[in-house]
């Protein structure tokens, strides 16, 4: 292929590095330099894509980030797809691949587009909500269609082989934008020594005065950036972000950039490197110079290929060197597009003509396209293009000077493109992100800033400011103040340098160009691009009542595309506006959330992803249980072993095995993940009776209690036993999941409540190695590892802790039990956990030491009837409905935590659902967790249900299944029998019983 | 919740008036020489890794393994709480984001009634004793030295690795050397102190070290880490 | 992203290492069980949506661990204040002024 449309010399692109890329299965060349876009115009590509809703052929229209047309879907593999890139921003680099984003089954040739002709007002706007609403049922089956249809561009169905990361940043002064006010802005501010970040979008800084022709100081405006470029990159103080979109500005001066690393070099990131970063900024103060859009003219046919903004064509002109066509044809409210056909002029090709809507247009670029030769048509307009896959030619017509009516006669003129210009609309994106609302200044013809919450500033074109000197004014003191805002007071000021520009004329405020018909039967009239909005559809929406421009953006679906309508809503508004006779200030504006451009998943998640994606927390024996086979279940963020399979087992039976040693020999958990809390102070016991249920004034040293937790609700949210380890000293355990919840409870009483408490809490959950060791034989195991603790029944009592060694270690030993055997608990410093566990297994092995994990641990404590806050209870359970009576005090005289709560008239009731044991008819069956509870199973749906089943399991000690369950006055139903319909319409029949299902009286517990 | 309603209960100590002794169980949570101790990061076999680990790289991780560590709790206005800490410690505690280091022990502040006391090992049940003597009326004292570990990070890079890890603010002019501030790291907490220019220590708890470990090798990779056994 | 001057800090500190803790100045009922359901309800369960001034309790979560109050402007997200447990807030709006008759 050659580059037909590029030109011989100039620009910024790099001919000595030709590179080769494939667009649509198609081979062409391009250079260094190059964006997709400048790229396949200088190849002469036309069509890069078709219309959402119409399907009509579109080509590159733009230069920036405001492309509605070309979103391609690039990546050489399929690991490596990236859907919506804006091919006006993506630089080329060797062995690109990128295909059309729209356009089935090609963009070429397109069968929706038939449809799209055949029939113009098929799809009107409100289309989606008027025909796909109802049926509700077939709503599946449009979507099918219209998505493929549309293709909205898809995600990989492989892993992406590239990282990307985040980065917290803090700067005195964040500026936002790299043209001439920004740069201007980042010079004065670096000067005072503030930390100032400069971030902008495009590879290189510069922004417009990479291809202006204004001189600054008597050398192209290139060179006078180039230069202040270079004294930037010279300062410690001050980074430099090319190829960094800023996207969002959020509360507080925090903007998220998302950098782009690598996307310009290969498909794929190179080892070790992230290929995209978020840069997290807290700024002091923030500078906008974020310039401003070129608006398009809304004319008739406006979308064809060829159609394009006056500055893009200057853009690809003087940094592509690319004429993106032959004859041309310019359409301006304003002086600024003039140089668009002066470039085209200077690179030799034809300019057929220069449309001018004002009858008198003024300035200084007047009098140089009269002395270029050039065609000037004032008072005019085009009205219509002709051609469908590229603009064949263009009428003319002359307008009034409202610009709202087209006076005739029609011309006629051949060309292959239009550029036009309805001025500019200042990017005020940003400074709507923290809810600033922009503010119409009709001088300008656009919305600027409005007040804002945040320590901003703004300079250059997003004031609305046109003249380059103003802009390089504005970026000075913008920066200078920043500085100074941000405490730095000694900030010299710079002189401005003398910059040689041209008189500006005045603009004529016009949108909509006039068709000789009416707008809703001359041919489409194009506002927003991307979702297909037309002039015509915006004003079916405001003659069917949509007169808030929020509902018209909703009802037409104008700014919902991927550029969030920077071309097109202003556009939109003018014409809302004018259709209601309002003025564009009494119609308002829709405003910008963020994202300013879209951001890839990998940016948002960085590497808090795979391994890393969440902490995962171990204790100290986690290596044993990898070497001896454990699988894990997620208890919070811990991997707490499940159950420890052996070879050729199923689940049921390992946790049989499991079962059966702790209950007929010995077995050990790994119990560390318990949340632990050191409470010491003269105050401790009376804040502990404060916050448990019940009573602990008496608990005497050497002694553990079991503690419920309540809110002020009354309703049970943690538990856990407590030991009283000397009259100020406490050691409190609470749920594994609970425990960072728990401790801020107790100190947002201790510091909201009960300042005057003298008690200090503090965790020490990962200062302790638990272990439980359980069974008949664990006095016997644990005895072999002791020698100053006597574990003999009497010396050491259930319910008592001693402190002694276990292997050696200082431990702290309790005689507590979970599940219902002779059990002890071994705590030592977690340095020695490991060593320690290992040398229980050493003497256990002769015992059959058996370790088990929480899936026993759960079968364990079901059989005799203890719950698990978090399992058994749902924030709706008060003591009481668990049948835990014996755990809540009336006598203590202060009134505790859920004490009020649990005497509410609901908590008080009849008829309230509690926890109870529910025991299958068939024992072999093992009732599904939450299933429900009915009294009839016959009873038409919706049935009434009782209650659900909380804990369920196989218990291979009691040769059945059991449950624990809520039921509807369930102490009242003891032996009766209870349905759950089940989905696939089988019904378990169950009888209510105790949920304590083995050793009653505790026996086992106490030998 | 709610506002403290009757703030004049809260009052400090009065002069004179006899402070009690608080009763609390104290241990030496240190074993002798038999039991074997494992650092959190113990699996990871640092030691080896540093070995084969290339001497070169932006950023040089060593894990200062199996110290003691006390978490001293007291109020900062009670005259006799601060006089006795000052007399045991021989120096004041250090105030707001703030890090003393007296010889081999090593004092943070971690909140207005919080300093966290780093030491060897050895010395922290002889330091909380020598304290308790000292001390009456309410503070406490917690042995958390199985509990948490410090690495140290050093190197030209660190800063960078820092900026990838937590969101306060590691530039110099905010973070000098001596100060500690404990934040947001990776998705877990640390207790972050500069020690020297290039020197950070981060002080992490057992459960989160491996979390921690996978986070800095991965955050370190592109300045090339050196591990220190 | 909140960017919050923990008042114990005495630093700004950004907002992942706190937590909001509801409301402020709710006073538990200094009896609660000569409460009725109706003042009980009220206590537990209505709090204020103001647009405009709003008095909250955050916590320094990852940092200090220090509960703390906190004036905050709901619309504009603007954070007057903060000030410590125990302390009254010197900013207020019209209408919490004239509730507490201070106007």
């Amino acid at each position: 292929m050659t580059q037909n449309n590029r030109l011989s010399s100039g620009g910024r692109i790099d001919r000595s590095q030709p590179l080769t890329f494939t667009f649509n299965g198609k081979q062409y060349q391009g250079f260094k330099g190059d964006t997709v876009a400048s790229a396949l115009l200088a190849n002469g590509v036309d069509i890069v894509g078709r219309s959402f809703k119409y399907s009509r052929p579109r080509g590159v229209i733009a230069a920036g980030a405001e492309e509605p047309n070309a979103i391609l879907q690039m990546g050489a593999t399929e690991a490596t797809q990236v859907p919506n890139v804006r091919a006006t921003q993506q630089e080329l680099f060797d062995g690109l691949v990128c295909q059309v984003t729209n356009g089935w089954p090609s963009a070429e040739f397109d069968v929706m587009g038939l449809v799209g002709k055949a029939g113009g007002s098929f799809m009107p706007p409100g289309f989606y909500y008027k025909t796909f609403m109802y049926p509700q049922s077939m709503w599946d089956t449009y979507e099918k269609c219209i998505r493929k249809a549309a293709g909205l561009g898809r995600s990989p169905r492989e892993n992406d082989p590239d990282i990307y990361d985040h980065i917290n940043q803090h700067v005195d002064v964040m500026i936002v934008g790299g043209g001439a006010a920004g740069l201007a802005a980042a010079l004065s501010a670096s000067r005072s020594g503030a930390r100032v970040i400069l971030a902008d979008e495009q590879a290189e800084l510069g922004g417009s005065l990479l291809h202006a022709s204004e001189s600054i100081d008597g050398r192209p405006a290139s060179e006078w950036a180039a230069e202040v470029i270079a004294q930037l990159e010279a300062c410690d103080n001050v980074q430099l972000l090319p190829r960094s979109t800023v996207n969002g500005y959020h509360d507080h001066n925090f903007l998220t950039i998302h950098q782009r690393c690598t996307d310009h070099l290969l498909d794929c990131a190179p080892i070790g490197q992230a290929r995209q970063r978020m840069h997290r900024v807290r700024a002091k103060w923030v500078v906008l110079a974020t310039g401003a859009h070129e608006r398009p003219l809304v004319f008739a046919n406006n979308d064809v290929p060829g159609c394009m903004l006056a500055s893009a064509v200057t853009t690809y002109i003087k940094r592509y060197s690319v004429v993106p066509g032959e004859r041309l044809v310019l359409m301006t409210t304003n002086d600024s597009a003039y140089q668009a056909a002066f470039d085209w002029a200077e690179s030799g090709r034809f300019v057929v003509a220069i449309v001018d809507t004002r009858a008198h247009p003024g300035g200084d670029v007047i009098d140089e396209a009269n002395r270029r030769g050039l065609k000037v048509i004032a008072g005019s307009a085009v009205i219509e293009v002709k051609g469908s896959k590229r603009v064949t030619g263009v009428s003319v017509s002359a307008i009034n000077q409202l610009g709202d009516k087209a006076l005739g006669p029609v011309k006629h003129l051949t060309c292959d493109t239009v550029a036009s210009s309805g001025g500019w609309s200042p990017a005020v994106h940003l400074s709507c992100h923290t809810g600033s609302r922009p503010v119409w200044r009709d001088d300008v013809i656009g919305f600027v800033p409005g007040n804002s919450q945040q320590k901003q500033l703004t300079a250059g074109a997003i004031n609305g400011t046109a003249a380059l000197s103003t802009c390089l004014q504005e970026g000075f003191q913008a920066g200078r103040e920043a500085a100074i805002n941000a405490g730095f007071d000694t900030v010299p000021s710079i002189s401005l340098p003398k910059v040689d520009e041209r008189h500006i004329g005045a603009a004529m405020a016009l949108f909509h160009i006039p068709h000789s018909k009416p707008t809703s039967r001359a041919p489409k009239q194009f506002v927003d691009f991307q979702t297909d909005v037309t002039a015509a559809g915006i004003e079916i929406a405001t003659r069917e009542g949509y007169e808030s421009i929020e509902h018209v953006k909703r009802y037409t679906a104008m700014g919902f595309g991927t550029d969030q309508g920077k071309l097109g809503n202003i556009n939109g508004m003018a014409i809302a506006a004018k259709s209601m006779n309002k003025t564009i200030p009494e119609t308002g504006t829709t405003i910008f959330r963020p994202n300013y451009t879209p951001v890839t998943f990998g940016a948002v998640a960085g590497r808090h992803c795979g391994e890393l994606f969440d902490p995962k927390r171990y204790s100290a024996m986690h290596s044993w249980h990898l070497k001896n086979g454990a699988l894990f279940e997620d208890v919070g963020l811990w991997k707490r072993p499940w159950y420890f399979p052996q070879a050729g087992e199923s689940m049921q039976e390992s946790l049989n095995r499991e079962c059966k040693a702790a209950r007929e020999g010995v077995a050990i958990l790994d119990a560390s993940t318990l949340g632990k809390i050191d409470i010491q102070g003269k105050d401790a016991r009376e804040f502990l009776g404060r916050i448990y249920t019940n009573a602990w004034a008496k608990l005497a040293i050497g002694k553990c209690r079991y503690g419920l937790m309540c809110g002020e609700d009354g309703m049970v949210f943690d538990d856990g036993v407590t030991a009283c380890l000397a009259d100020d000293h406490f050691v409190m355990t609470t749920t594994t999941g609970g425990a960072a919840r728990v401790l801020e409870w107790l100190e947002l009483y201790h510091q909201t409540e009960w300042p005057e408490m003298e008690v200090y809490f503090n965790t020490v959950t990962d200062q302790w190695s638990t272990m439980t060791i359980s069974g008949p034989n664990s006095r016997k195991l644990l005895s072999e590892l002791t020698g100053d603790i006597d574990l003999s029944r009497d010396a050491f009592k259930f319910m008592d802790w001693h402190e002694g060694t276990v292997a050696g270690v200082p431990a702290r030993v309790f005689r507590i039990s979970f599940t219902g055997e002779l059990s002890f608990e071994v705590n030592v410093p977690a340095n020695y956990g490991l060593y320690v566990w290992e040398k229980v297994f050493e003497h256990g092995a002769k015992y059959n030491l058996t370790p088990y994990g929480t899936e026993t641990m759960h079968i364990l404590r079901a059989e005799k009837g203890f719950i698990i806050a978090g399992q058994d209870t749902d924030g709706s359970v008060t003591p009481i409905d668990l049948g835990m009576d014996w755990c809540v005090s009336n006598q203590k005289p202060y009134s505790y935590i859920g004490k009020r709560g649990m005497n509410r008239e609901d908590c008080l009731r009849k008829n309230r659902k509690q926890l109870v044991g529910l025991k299958t008819k068939r024992s072999d069956v093992v009732i599904p967790e939450g299933s429900q509870a009915v009294a009839d199973p016959n009873e038409p749906v919706p049935m009434t249900m009782l209650g659900h089943i909380t804990s369920s399991y196989y218990s291979a000690c009691l040769g059945r299944s059991i449950a624990m369950g809520m039921i509807r006055d369930g102490f009242e139903r003891m032996g009766q029998t209870v349905y759950y319909p089940q989905p696939d319409g089988s019904v378990i029949e169950a009888e209510i019983c105790s949920p304590i299902f083995l050793d009653p009286k505790g026996e086992r517990q106490n030998v | 919740m709610s506002d403290v309603t009757n703030v004049e209960a809260s009052s400090p100590v009065q002069a004179g008036e006899q402070a009690a002794k608080p009763q609390v169980a104290v241990m030496n949570l240190l074993a002798g020489e038999g039991p074997r101790a494992d650092s959190p990061l113990a699996h990871a076999e640092l030691g080896a890794i540093a070995k084969q680990s290339d001497a070169k790289g932006g950023v040089c991780l060593q894990e200062l393994k199996l110290l003691g560590h006390l978490v001293l709790r007291g109020d900062p206005n009670n005259q006799s709480f601060v006089a006795g800490v000052t007399k045991v410690l021989g120096v004041a505690l250090p105030a707001a984001l703030k890090t003393e280091v007296i010889g081999e022990l090593s004092v943070h502040w971690v909140s207005p009634d919080e300093w966290l006391l780093i030491m060897p090992a050895k010395q922290a049940f002889q330091l909380e004793r020598e304290l308790r003597a000292e001390l009456t009326g309410h503070y406490a004292i917690v042995n958390v030295s199985g509990g948490q570990t410090v690495l140290r990070l050093t190197g030209p890079d660190v800063d960078k690795v820092l900026c990838k890890s937590t969101p306060y603010d590691v530039h110099e002019r905010n973070f000098p050397v001596g100060k500690v501030v404990t934040s947001v790291f990776a998705k877990s907490q640390a207790v972050i102190s500069r020690s020297g220019e290039e020197a950070w220590d981060l002080v992490v708890r057992r459960s989160f070290a491996d979390y921690l470990w996978l986070w800095l090798q991965d955050a370190s990779a592109e300045y090339g880490l050196q591990i220190k056994g | 992203m909140f960017y919050i001057y923990c008042p114990y800090c005495q630093e700004h500190r950004e907002e992942e290492e706190f937590h909001a803790a509801g409301q402020a100045h709710i006073a538990r009922p200094a009896d609660p069980d000569n409460c009725t359901d109706e003042e009980w309800g009220d206590y537990l369960y209505f709090r204020k949506n103001p647009r405009g001034l709003h008095h909250e309790m955050w916590v320094h979560a990852a940092g200090c661990r220090k509960f703390f109050n906190m004036t905050r402007d709901t619309q504009s997200y603007e954070i007057k204040e903060v000030y410590k447990m125990g302390e009254q807030p010197q900013i207020v709006s019209e209408q919490d002024s004239i509730a507490r008759g201070t106007a």
